[in-house]
């Protein structure tokens, strides 16, 4: 019993089982995903390799004016070598640490270049094409830094609950590469640092982040009023007020009107960061007090005076992402999304009151939140989920303890729709199967797994593996369709398919 | 299978999902042959949604309103010193990325319908798409999409037609959710796995998980018909064209599918716009690539296409303090194939003027959407009015099917 319910755990809340996993949390399953809320540092990721936001911006910048000088270079008659720029962004990222277990598969940094190699017939990346510039290398390094972090992880809990938040507070890398090199650090320091801390902390650091506030559009928004406005003819852009209400806080069902959208998008007017890289500030968050837009503003029914005397005059918008962030349409809004992403794709009403509630008694705690959700009984009841793209190849490089390195990972999400940070709107991914699981999908899920299981080796016999990865979830039907297999390859890819491994229960 | 599929495939037609990347969807639906009227016809259908509210007053800019210059400043795509677009008729002209558009408008197989707006008022995408695709006034409204109603409501014909379907994709759109049989299918560059491991996958999902297996067997089905159904492009105008052109060869097929969806995202410019040198001018070039392509698969059965693309609002009349646009209301419609009675703007023009625009920021819609959708599934499928009114687009009575879209 307590071996089912240790399967379902690493399902359900984590990143899926390695060999000997559920064995191990098999004596309290609840109690182990609760522990990972509790370790030191667990929601830290600290990689030397990996730039601060600043840091990265600068780097993005002089790589685009490099590119963009050299482009115009090239366009004379006499084509020249290759620019400096392009040759220093060359720099490919070391292949990622081998993981801290590796039950099957050999040494994880072979196997990973073997499989490189052999990727580049059979799925040549998509685009970007071109050299590749400084914002593609910071993307490739921060995804790489991650891998071993998922292939680590005793449960994976908190990096299920990163992964959700970044979602919500999504960026979209397609929109401009700055957003893309900037992706990784946005998860890095606006999310991380509070996904077991205070809601209210992360709405402002996300909303405060350079790649949020180019994702939508707030960099150059301006009161029309304002000393810019009037002089420089700047205005509003209300985009990243509008998505802030009907998708970070209270929902679209939340209870604004346009006029709300129009006045929080004055109240945030100005918020920009330092773009100038020559200043010791680039790349930092920045208030324009000359671009605010003067006056009482009044949001949702309550009136935001203008700061006076020597406030500054952002203490507006940030006494409106307050109330927004203990709004109870806020609490609501983020524990049924919340409840859809772990337990169920109809969340029981059940259990997001008692998750929205949580979240209001504690003032969005969200480590009381994530508590609130795995104490819950009915969250480990109900439906089956059907794994994401991005969590079916994490389960998969944990079942074989087998890393894939960033470029290729990056290439396979593409063709399954879910690239890491770059979701087609601000509203972020869908995680329910009526987005994931369809004919093509399920085609390409195989043409990944075979290619996987083409680095896997079964020492002990495909179902021994099998047997401690599913516990007595293993059917009978998958045990005898493995041991049937004509070679290891094609157990293992089959294993990767099966109804276990694809939904979180069977 | 295919029934089995359509019903059981995709259990949780809950909401609209988007589509990855840049371009990304083709759905379509298996349609039986039908005798039309007794004519020869074989009628083929393309609904291309322009995902993020493209922008109407760029793509056909109204140069003879008078407000128009003024209220566009920078984005006066058209208007005398920035040029960029070409005139069609006394007031609106076409933005130039679209030459194969224009040539189509010129030879009579293309048209634009102005100031059109689905029934939604409000401004979220998300809600906006849902409106746009479950064919009520409300994103709550239904699960299905008005498509896949209009496809279970076609008369029925003749010869039963061979399985069909295929298609691409991760997810079909909730425009073409609901019972009637769809399929989806998409360009890919991986590699498939061998026949021998498929066919054992699909024997342990048949013993374990019905669900998997129908989906799983309808996937195969698909690889198989589309064969190597080309690589995707590398760049935003290559995976457009990809798509259509995967699409055009499919519905070109004597056995392939007549009624086909393509979603095509990014165009939520709220800030540099560029409609006449920057993104906008690049997505409208892509897309009217991606018509080309349609046409040229097409071959012979482009004389018998609609290809109709619509978007789920517009934006706001006036740039905003960016460079770009926010959500508004409304915009065009733009259609085009063989089968279209085009050369002609079809709007009942409210102009730009202060009192004029919707809530003063929008151009005010005076073309209900679905009046469009309706003439086109009443002209060019045959679906009774009575049917359109109650079951296609339930509630929409007073939206009359606009006459003389098809040919």
């Amino acid at each position: 019993m307590s071996q089912e319910e240790a399967a379902l755990a690493l399902k359900r809340f984590g990143l899926g089982p390695r060999p000997g996993d559920i064995e191990r949390i098999a004596v309290d399953p609840k109690a182990a995903v609760l522990a990972e809320l509790d370790a030191a540092d667990i929601t830290r990721l600290d990689d030397d390799r990996l730039p601060s936001t600043p840091d990265a911006f600068v780097a993005i910048r002089h790589d685009q004016v490099a590119r963009s000088a050299a482009r115009k270079t090239a366009d004379m008659p006499a084509k020249g070598t290759a620019p400096a720029a392009a040759v220093a962004a060359m720099k490919s990222a070391p292949p990622p640490a081998a993981p801290a277990m590796m039950a099957v598969g050999g040494n994880g940094g072979m196997a990973a270049g073997a499989a490189a190699a052999g990727m580049a017939a059979a799925a040549p990346p998509k685009p970007p094409a071109g050299p590749q510039n400084r914002s593609m290398v910071i993307y490739l390094d921060e995804i790489d830094a991650r891998v071993p972090r998922q292939l680590a992880a005793e449960i994976g809990y908190v990096e299920r609950l990163v992964a959700f938040w970044t979602n919500h507070f999504a960026v979209q890398s397609d929109k401009n590469e700055q957003i893309r090199g900037l992706a990784g650090a946005f998860e890095r320091e606006a999310i991380r640092p509070h996904v077991l801390g205070r809601f209210e902390d992360m709405l402002v650091a996300a909303t405060r982040h350079p790649a949020m506030l180019l994702s939508l559009d707030n960099v150059d928004s301006a009161g029309p009023h304002s000393p810019a406005g009037q002089k420089r003819h700047m205005g509003l852009n209300e985009n990243h007020a509008r998505e802030i209400l009907e998708l970070h806080t209270v929902g679209v069902d939340g209870g604004y009107t346009q006029a709300d959208v129009t006045e929080f998008s004055r109240m945030l007017t100005g918020w920009t960061f330092a773009r100038d890289v020559d200043k010791p500030a680039a790349g930092t968050f920045a208030f324009k007090a000359d671009w605010h837009e003067p006056g009482d503003r009044r949001l949702m029914g309550k009136t935001y005076p203008a700061p006076g005397g020597k406030q500054p005059a952002d203490q507006q918008g940030l006494a409106a992402l307050h109330d927004l962030a203990v709004h109870p349409d806020t609490a609501r809004h983020v524990a049924t999304k919340l409840v859809r992403h772990f337990v169920a794709d109809s969340p029981p009403p059940a259990i997001v009151d008692a998750v929205a509630a949580t979240f209001t008694a504690t003032g969005g705690d969200l480590k009381a939140v994530s508590r609130a959700l795995v104490e819950n009984d009915a969250s480990w009841a109900g439906e089956r989920k059907f794994l994401t793209p991005q969590l079916f190849l994490v389960a998969s490089m944990r079942a074989y303890g087998v890393p894939i390195e960033g470029k290729r990972l990056v290439s396979l999400l593409r063709e399954l729709g879910q690239e890491p940070w770059c979701p087609p709107s601000p509203e972020g991914y869908h995680d329910d199967a009526a987005s994931w699981l369809s004919p093509d999908g399920l085609t390409t899920r195989l043409a990944i797994a075979d290619s996987i299981a083409q680095r896997v080796r079964f020492d002990d016999g495909p179902a021994a593996i099998a047997t401690q990865l599913f516990g007595p979830s293993l059917s009978d039907d998958t045990r005898r369709t493995m041991e049937r297999a004509e070679s290891g390859r094609q157990a293992a890819a089959l294993l990767l398919m099966s109804p276990e491994f694809q939904w979180s229960r069977t | 299978m295919t029934n089995d599929l359509a019903k059981g495939g995709f259990a949780h037609p809950s909401r609209r999902v988007f589509l990855a990347g840049a371009a990304s969807l083709v759905a379509w639906s298996q349609m039986p042959r039908y005798a039309f009227a007794g004519q020869s016809r074989d009628p083929r259908l393309v609904v291309v949604i322009l995902r993020g509210a493209l922008d109407g007053l760029a793509v056909v800019p109204p140069i003879g309103d008078p407000a128009y210059a003024s209220l566009r400043g920078d984005l006066a795509v058209g208007a005398p010193k920035i040029g960029g677009a070409s005139q069609l008729d006394g007031i609106f002209a076409l933005n130039d990325a679209m030459p194969n558009f224009r040539r189509r408008f010129a030879s009579g197989e293309a048209t634009v319908v102005h100031a059109v707006a689905t029934p939604y008022r409000d401004r979220s995408h998300f809600d906006g798409q849902d409106v746009l695709e479950n064919g009520t006034e409300n994103p709550r409204f239904s699960d299905s999409g008005w498509l896949n109603r209009a496809v279970a409501a076609l008369p029925k014909g003749d010869a039963v037609r061979p399985v069909a379907g295929l298609a691409v994709s991760p997810v079909v759109p909730l425009v073409l959710r609901g019972d009637a049989p769809v399929f989806t299918w998409m360009p890919t560059n991986l590699q498939a796995s061998g026949p021998d491991t498929a066919d054992r996958l699909l024997s342990l999902y048949t013993h374990s998980d019905q669900e998997l297996a129908r989906i799983f067997a309808a996937g195969r089905k698909i690889d198989m018909l589309a064969g190597t159904g080309g690589a995707p492009g590398r760049d935003m105008a290559g995976q457009f064209r990809s798509v259509a052109a995967g699409t055009g060869k499919l519905l070109a097929r004597e056995d392939g599918p007549r009624v086909a969806a393509i979603s095509y995202d990014g165009w939520d410019t709220h800030a540099q716009e560029g409609p006449e040198d920057g993104r906008l001018d690049k997505l409208l070039q892509a897309l009217d690539g991606a018509f080309d392509a349609l046409a040229l698969q097409l071959g012979p059965a482009w004389k018998d296409t609609v290809v109709v693309a619509v978007t789920e609002f517009g934006r706001t009349a006036q740039m905003n303090g960016t460079d770009g646009t926010d959500h508004g209301t409304g915009t065009v419609a733009l259609l085009l194939g063989g089968a279209v009675r085009g050369g002609r703007i079809v709007a009942d023009w409210p102009g730009l003027g202060p009192t004029q625009l919707y809530q003063g920021r929008d151009l005010k819609p005076t073309t209900d959407l679905r009046a469009v959708l309706k003439g086109v599934l009443r002209d060019h499928l045959g679906i009774s009015e009575r049917v359109l009114a109650n079951d296609v687009f339930p509630g929409s009575l007073m939206a009359k099917p606009l006459d003389n879209l098809i040919a």
